[in-house]
């Protein structure tokens, strides 16, 4: 296996009491790009970076990260290995500041987090570090607010910055953009190009004006298997996507109405 | 002054950053403690702290690791066997069986924490009972524990083997164990100081973390059962140093600490006073335990009325009393 291919899986796949979710993807995700993981709803992209992320067990096939086997490792191990994933619900620590937010993060890498007889205040010491990571996502204005009252663009926004305080060697972002404003999504946007810089991003977006700006490489899942591969030319201009992906993206745009 | 953009955290931290403030309450606590043997029967008061210190170590598990347990009266019963059998039959000065029955309670924590903290919810809470039984059925056959009538006449000896804690002196026109009285106070309160200073610390951010959201903490590479372990054990132990403690001052570790019973009390008390504060548990501990002292006359009874009490309470303020009071207090700022 080559060395610039960070996360490759073969034949990944995963059945839900007999109905497969997923079956047969084999995913190769560049060092250094961002990938976009597209698709209609249950088409099983969440299932799949809880597949990635051991958050379920893959009822086949196997996860290989960095050139290693990953399939048997516990969610928090892979975590510990640079692979950091969001949520598709955005999943921040409610009653903490924003500021706390953060700064659990950066505890988790100090090796301090059990010391259960040492001051809270021990946290203070990664002040500059947290406020330096929110003001990289806007949030220098809110660090003292409790994560769940912020809106909803900004608990995303939030959700980054706890990630990047991990310096994740590939992030996994499930629909960042989701129930965004138009202002939103573009502060949203730019964030994942900046953080991007140096590291590997695999994101799911239905906003496919965030993918077309966004993506060096897109995998169209349809039904649980890989349906076309390439970058944006390629991909909008396969049939099978336009019948299967477009198609059901335009119903859905009229039930949304 | 309050900022737009910050409410809560200003308020917060003009709360938490007035030294004055942050130990008036411990101030008080001492305050209170001190004067309480001289207007209450001393054995009491310090039966009070004792339970007041496990409802507080039960609490750690509750009320900030999340974790129902309905096991705890193994740890407390247990340590309370253990140091009652360490000072009767080894001749163990006291605080050498204290600490013994408390690290013995750590054991028991481990072995019964790292079986039950796979499990979710009421299957903890299933788990926990049916292995702090098999604890009880132990206690009740191992011929050391003396059986129905428990291990009584526990000798509570000489402390470093000088100080005799069953000496009573004459202060202020009142007679009073003052050696036994202060080493009990002593211990209460470096337990319940270990319990406040776990909450607020790295460990505790990081079980609220996990309470508060547990797949966004594993997946930013917190290994949670690791960390609910600890929390466990930490529980266990304090728990068996209350029980240890209460073995001595009543010179008895009967069936009754190691019961189901007593752990159904330890979850009343805690809920009752309010589980996830400090103070709560304390209040409750002190309510339920006085409870049963002033309804002993009503015999079997005891138990119905402390339940009709529990059901009124919860229904009424479900906080707890400690709970609602903050809650209240919070609310009218
Ligand atoms: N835990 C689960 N148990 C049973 N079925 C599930 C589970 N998670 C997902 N599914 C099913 O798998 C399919 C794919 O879901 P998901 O991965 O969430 O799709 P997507 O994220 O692409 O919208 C859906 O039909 C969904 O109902
Ligand atoms: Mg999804």
């Amino acid at each position: 296996m080559s060395e610039d291919i960070i996360l490759e899986t073969r034949q990944l796949g995963k059945v839900f009491n007999g109905f497969a979710a997923v079956s047969d993807v084999n995913l190769t995700v560049r060092r250094g790009t961002i990938h976009a993981l597209i698709g209609p709803n249950g088409a099983g992209k969440t299932t799949v970076f809880n597949l990635l992320t051991k958050f379920l067990p893959p009822s086949s096939g196997s996860v290989i990260y960095d050139g290693q086997d990953i399939t048997a490792l516990k969610p928090a191990d892979v975590a510990l290995k640079g692979l950091i994933r969001s949520f598709q619900i955005s999943a921040v620590f409610p009653d903490m500041s924003a500021l706390d937010n953060v700064r659990v993060a950066l505890l988790r890498q100090s090796g301090l987090a059990h010391r259960f007889w040492r001051p809270a205040h021990l946290l203070n010491r990664w002040n500059e570090q947290a406020f330096a990571l929110l003001e990289d996502v806007g949030l220098s204005d809110f660090a003292h607010v409790l994560a769940g009252e912020l809106s909803y663009g900004r608990k995303r926004a939030l959700e980054i910055a706890t990630t990047l305080a991990l310096d994740p060697v590939l992030m996994l972002l499930d629909e960042p953009t989701q129930g965004m404003g138009v202002e939103d999504v573009d502060r949203v946007t730019a964030l994942i190009r900046r953080v991007a810089e140096g590291r590997t991003v695999l994101m799911v977006e239905h906003n496919l004006k965030v993918v077309a700006t966004l993506a060096d490489h897109i995998t169209v899942l349809a039904r649980g298997q890989v349906l076309s591969e390439g970058n944006y030319a390629t991909v909008s201009a396969d049939p099978k996507v336009r019948e299967a992906y477009l198609g059901i993206r335009a119903d859905e745009e009229v039930a949304h109405a | 002054m309050e900022t737009l953009a910050s409410p809560s955290a200003s308020r917060l931290e003009k709360r938490v950053n007035h030294p004055f403030v942050s130990y008036l309450p411990w101030l008080v606590a001492a305050v209170v403690c001190l004067a309480a043997p001289f207007l209450i029967y001393p054995v009491f008061v310090m039966e009070l702290l004792c339970f007041a210190l496990f409802a507080a170590a039960f609490n750690l598990l509750l009320g900030f690791g999340g974790l129902l347990s309905f096991g705890h009266a193994c740890f407390f019963g247990g340590a309370a066997y253990l140091c009652g059998h360490a000072l009767k039959v080894w001749g163990l000065t006291p605080e050498l069986g204290i600490v013994l029955a408390t690290l013995g309670a750590g054991v028991l924590g481990v072995l019964i924490g790292m079986v039950a903290i796979r499990r979710q919810g009421i299957y903890f809470a299933m788990v926990t009972l049916a292995l702090a039984q098999i604890v009880f059925f132990s206690c009740l056959q191992l011929p050391q524990t003396g059986g129905e009538d428990g291990l009584q006449g526990i000798p509570r000896g000489m402390l470093f083997g000088f100080i005799d804690l069953s000496a009573e002196v004459m202060v202020a026109g009142s007679k009073i164990p003052l050696a036994m009285y202060l080493f009990v106070l002593t211990l209460c309160f470096g337990g319940y100081w270990l319990i406040w200073r776990t909450v607020h610390s790295p460990f505790g951010v990081v079980l609220k973390a996990i309470r508060e959201n547990e797949p966004r903490a594993i997946s930013l590479g917190y290994r949670v059962d690791a960390y609910k372990l600890t929390a466990f054990v930490l529980s266990a132990m304090l728990s068996g140093l209350a029980g240890a403690t209460k073995a001595l001052v009543v010179g008895l570790a009967s069936l009754t600490d190691v019961s189901w019973h007593m752990s159904g009390e330890v979850v009343l008390m805690t809920l009752l006073g309010g589980m996830g504060t400090l103070l709560g548990p304390v209040v409750g501990a002190v309510t339920v335990v006085s409870l049963h002292h002033e309804l002993s006359a009503l015999g079997s009874w005891v138990t119905v009325t402390i339940g009709v009490i529990f059901v009124v309470c919860v229904m009424a303020f479900r906080r707890g009393i400690v709970g609602e009071i903050a809650y209240r207090m919070k609310r009218s700022f």
